[in-house]
């Protein structure tokens, strides 16, 4: 193979988003050299300027639309909808990295190096078009969470979150690598394209539909679904606290991505066959998120059930098997996007060593802004319009009553997810209701935000209202994006 | 711009300009209140005046459409014909009386009376809407507000209970309503595919809908719509809601915002799913029946003065659904009439009550008695309010009961005189017995005091003088109810009784 069929096999000329993100953290790893421990944290704010140019510059570049049959990347509109969503999420993150930094004794330089680590693999999964990259981007993802999750070495839970998402997150990339060896031992081919293309021949080929069932298993880990979805709750209680936005927010949306390009590029067709089976667990999903987070206690760990039941909602779109349920898939993560960043930039000021919701109690004394930016990301997570959770839960049962025509089932699935905003009005409202409302807050001081908390959470407060009144520029977006899928 | 979109939008930059005054600032913030209700109220009166009666069946007036999400066929669209003006006029006194008598809130006002313009608003831009997408919207963003008053400004033991049930209740209805719109918005053809009302009618009338999906989604209308405006069996929500609910909240829901169920059926689902509207309709006069009667006898059974107005007024929907299930041009007029009714009497018997509560201390009957003689303003409001309760000519809600018995007459004469008798006989011994133990006997009171000032009796004034103009002139909302209900009527495909007006001079020697 010359060096010119490489460059052309790898389509080097679609991957700059990608090389920047990798080279910007290889920068930072040599800053940290040079870097005193104690302005360390200022490494953050590079990595956030270097962020902020690259996500200009993904409004220069122009989709190349399709991918050549065979290449492993697809730059078109839905990868760069979703680079977007994660470059946007970890710039929140490592601003909450900032506030954050001064509970770590031993610094917190390499961080921001494997958060951009973490980034460059998710920017790999949205153009994934291989199952090998897909692989390796999801190894680059849970590698540098396997950090991330446990960078509190001296905080028992940290560890304890660490070795959870490590073995549970091992065992999902054992499922998936299996499946991958089905397909390809089946098919003879990695390509998604190329896959497609064999569809019609492998469509009663049952080891070929084993290795599928066995990739979707290992992402619906990614994306903390029914079966894979125990962990969620212990990891984002015990991750530290940007982590698990990041969690919450972008390795989400990453398995998301990879779950419509499998199911809606490599095996079109096989959706509609199975879509009995994305309903049920999109179900299950749904009630199992919403009825554990009404007991919970720790407001990081009702967020990891919340997060749970989000995954469904998500499903719902992905079980309607067509254009609308995709469009609505990506409306709701945009949404979800800021929802979950002003929640975490909330809980990153103010529960320092508490996560209790308790700790909550007076907050709209002691600081206006940061009660007003959570209460509305709990009002937007309950789908109450204005907030961009309306408008994305209205896409999704749109899409599911859409597809009911077809397939009642999904009447019934629309019943289940109505049964689960209910459920959930429950939790987000308590939430509210301590900030507002608890008798003898236990401490009135102030707190003091910083300017870029301050701007961050203005930022997300607009976004969150914009996409709920004003969907017109993301939702056609939205559109354009999934026409790079098959329905 | 249409003066309707002022209408809602007021009181909704009001809350939102609340939010950037200082809490102690307590006058700014009721003044702007006052201020932004009162504007939107003389705006309704405006658009009820200047509303070209001679043109009613043409279709709506002051409309105003703006292009919002066209790709899901979403615009904004507001616009009033003979339905739903009188409900915006009634909409907006009641909210304006509404944010009159919340002087009683005591503690963290600034945020009640944020809630209570949104809920004004919200519900006020319901009614104006026509895009069911925002028809839904606003709604939603009413009923919210609602759950959050109750549960934080509410009174009473059973106030967390209360706001449970009622959050889960109308949550599930209102979600079933969304469910139903979906799948209505979805019949149409994918180049079609609109949520703006007039469209969809015209679309459903050039295409009648088949069975199966008007199968399927008048129940979800039905019942999630039945929910809201606590159609038996599914009222248990609202006599303990409005019994903890603070007053201004009780008197804005269970006049205005209940009324969003029984507009929602006249306007989607009777029109558009007309051979179901046929199937239903004697499911749903006997479901009445259970408000009527069974909700009556309950009422009959209550010491809570607030428990029996709560009971009466899901006895009143009662009638309301009667008047729907009739399908003919009778009885939905009625039906309009009585929901325009309904709603003055409910905030006006609410907010007396609530008045009460402050003064009086209890709400329980058995330790009241004699009060007339301490309070002879509010007790003299309260018993002209209680006898429109039982329908007394001379109120607005008699000629909506009558036009509602005479429909269903045409229907079953046997649903009618049942209904007759909860109308007249039920309803009679608890009003009458209510106001024998509150306001006559012997009982003496010390260190209570009457409304005296012109601004305290404003609110009670208003609602009053508003039900006796409709009770004696009811055409001046009738002709136009009767030009716009005709063509749901004939989209229903009933055969039209014609509401001849009784001849000039008929009942004079």
């Amino acid at each position: 193979m010359n060096s010119e069929l490489l460059i052309r096999h790898l389509q080097m000329e679609g991957l700059t988003l990608e090389i920047a993100v990798a080279g910007l953290a290889l920068l930072l790893l040599l800053l940290d050299l040079w870097t005193a421990p104690q302005s360390k944290s200022r490494l953050g704010f590079v990595a956030v300027a270097g962020l902020l140019v690259i996500l200009a510059t993904s409004f220069l570049i122009h989709p190349g639309g399709w991918a050549t049959p065979g290449a492993m990347l697809a730059q078109d509109g839905l990868a760069v909808f979703f680079q977007r969503i994660f470059l946007v999420a970890a710039i929140f993150v490592l601003l909450m990295a900032g506030e954050w930094a001064d509970r770590i004794p031993m610094g917190i330089g390499e961080f921001h190096v494997i958060v951009l680590m973490a980034l460059t693999g998710m920017m790999l999964a949205a153009a994934a078009n291989d199952f090998v990259l897909v692989f390796v981007a999801l190894e680059l993802i849970s590698a540098s969470f396997y950090v991330l999750v446990s960078f509190q070495r001296s905080r028992l839970q940290s560890l304890e979150a660490g070795v959870k998402y490590l073995i549970q997150s091992a065992l999902a990339a054992a499922f998936l690598v299996f499946g991958i060896a089905l397909i390809f031992g089946t098919a003879n081919h990695t390509n998604f394209v190329l896959l497609s293309r064999e569809a019609a021949a492998l469509d009663h080929n049952k080891v070929y539909w084993l290795g599928v069932l066995l990739v979707l298993f290992g992402l619906s880990f990614k994306i903390a679904a029914f079966p894979l979805q125990v962990w969620a709750p212990d990891v984002y209680q015990g991750a530290p606290t940007p982590v698990t936005a990041f969690l919450a927010i972008a390795s989400k949306a990453a398995g998301f991505v990879l779950v419509l390009r499998v199911l809606f590029v490599a095996m079109p067709k096989l959706a509609v066959h199975w879509d009995k089976m994305l309903m049920l667990a999109a179900g299950i999903t749904i009630l199992y998120g919403n009825l554990c987070a009404i007991p919970q206690r720790n407001l990081k760990r009702l967020l990891g059930y919340s997060s749970i039941a989000n995954a469904g909602y998500l499903l719902v779109g992905v079980a309607a098997v067509n254009p609308s349920g995709a469009v609505a898939v990506l409306y709701y993560l945009a949404g979800y996007l800021f929802t979950l960043a002003a929640a975490f930039l909330v809980i990153c000021v103010v529960m320092r060593d508490n996560d209790d919701i308790g700790a909550l109690a007076g907050l709209s004394r002691r600081s206006p802004l940061l009660a007003g930016a959570l209460a509305l990301a709990m009002v937007s997570l309950a789908g109450i319009p204005p907030m961009a959770g309306f408008l994305g839960k209205f896409l999704l049962l749109r899409a599911a009553i859409e597809r009911g025509a077809a397939d009642s089932g999904c009447y019934w699935l629309a019943g289940v997810t109505i049964i689960g905003v209910v459920i959930s009005l429950y939790y987000y409202f308590g939430v509210i209701r301590v900030m507002y409302w608890a008798k003898d807050p236990p401490d009135l001081s102030p707190i003091v935000v910083p300017a870029r908390v301050q701007i961050s959470l203005a930022a997300c407060m607009v976004a969150i209202v914009y996409l709920g009144i004003s969907p017109g520029s993301v939702l056609a977006g939205a559109t354009e994006a999934v026409k790079a899928l098959k329905f | 711009m249409s003066p309707l979109t002022y209408i809602f939008l007021l009181p909704m930059l009001a809350a939102l300009l609340l939010l950037l005054i200082p809490r102690n600032f307590l006058v700014v913030i009721r003044g702007i209140a006052l201020l932004a209700t009162f504007a939107s109220l003389v705006l309704a009166v405006v658009v009820f005046c200047k509303f070209d009666g001679n043109k009613a069946a043409d279709g709506f007036q002051f409309a105003q459409q703006q292009d919002w999400a066209p790709s899901l066929g979403i615009s904004y669209h507001v616009g009033v014909d003979g339905i739903n003006l009188g409900l915006i006029l009634m909409g907006a006194v009641v909210v304006f009386a509404a944010v009159c008598v919340s002087r009683e809130i005591k503690t963290r006002e600034k945020e009640f009376y944020i809630l209570l313009l949104m809920m004004g608003g919200g519900i006020l831009g319901a009614f104006a809407s026509l895009d069911l997408f925002f028809f839904y919207f606003f709604h939603e963003l009413a009923l919210v507000p609602t759950f959050i008053m109750i549960g934080l400004w509410g009174k009473g033991e059973n106030k967390n209970y209360a706001t449970f049930q009622i959050t889960l209740y109308l949550s599930l209805g209102a979600l079933l309503v969304l469910l139903g719109l979906l799948a209505l918005y979805l019949q149409l053809p994918l180049h079609e595919r609109t949520l703006d009302l007039e469209r969809l009618t015209q679309y459903f009338k050039a295409h009648p809908m088949p069975e199966a999906p008007q199968r399927l989604i008048f129940p979800l209308l039905l019942f999630g719509f039945g929910i809201l405006v606590s159609l038996w069996p599914f009222h248990t929500w609202a006599p303990l809601g409005y019994g903890s609910a603070p007053t201004p909240t009780a008197m804005v829901h269970a006049g205005v915002l209940k009324k969003f169920g029984l507009y929602g059926l006249i306007r989607i689902a009777l029109p558009l799913l007309p051979d179901e509207a046929q199937h239903w309709a004697n499911i749903i006069s006997v479901l009445c029946l259970g408000n009527i009667l069974y909700c009556g006898l309950v009422a009959m059974r209550q010491r809570n003065l607030n428990l029996l107005i709560g009971n009466s007024s899901v006895a009143h929907m009662g009638f309301a659904f009667l008047g729907i299930a009739s399908l003919n041009l009778i009885g939905i007029t009625g039906t309009v009439l009585i929901m325009v009714a309904h709603g003055f009497l409910a905030a006006l018997t609410f907010s007396l009550s609530g008045y009460l509560r402050d003064e009086v201390k209890t709400l329980d009957m058995d330790q009241m008695g004699g009060l007339l003689r301490k309070l002879p303003f509010i007790g003299t409001v309260m018993i002209m309010a209680m006898l429109a309760g039982c329908g007394l000519p001379g109120f607005a809600g008699f000629p909506g009961e009558v036009l509602v018995l005479f429909g269903t007459w045409q229907r079953s004469e046997v649903i009618s005189a049942m209904a007759v008798w909860g109308a007249l006989v039920i309803a009679g011994v608890y009003m009458l017995r209510a106001i024998r133990d509150i306001w006559h006997g012997d009982k003496e009171w010390a260190g209570i005091s009457d409304a005296l000032t012109f601004w305290r009796r404003l609110p009670y004034g208003l609602l009053l003088a508003s039900l006796i103009l409709f009770g004696f002139f009811p055409r001046l909302l009738t002709d136009n109810i009767k030009a716009s209900v005709a063509p749901v009527v004939r989209m229903v495909g009933v055969e039209e009784m014609e509401m001849t007006p009784v001849p000039k001079g008929h009942f004079t020697r």
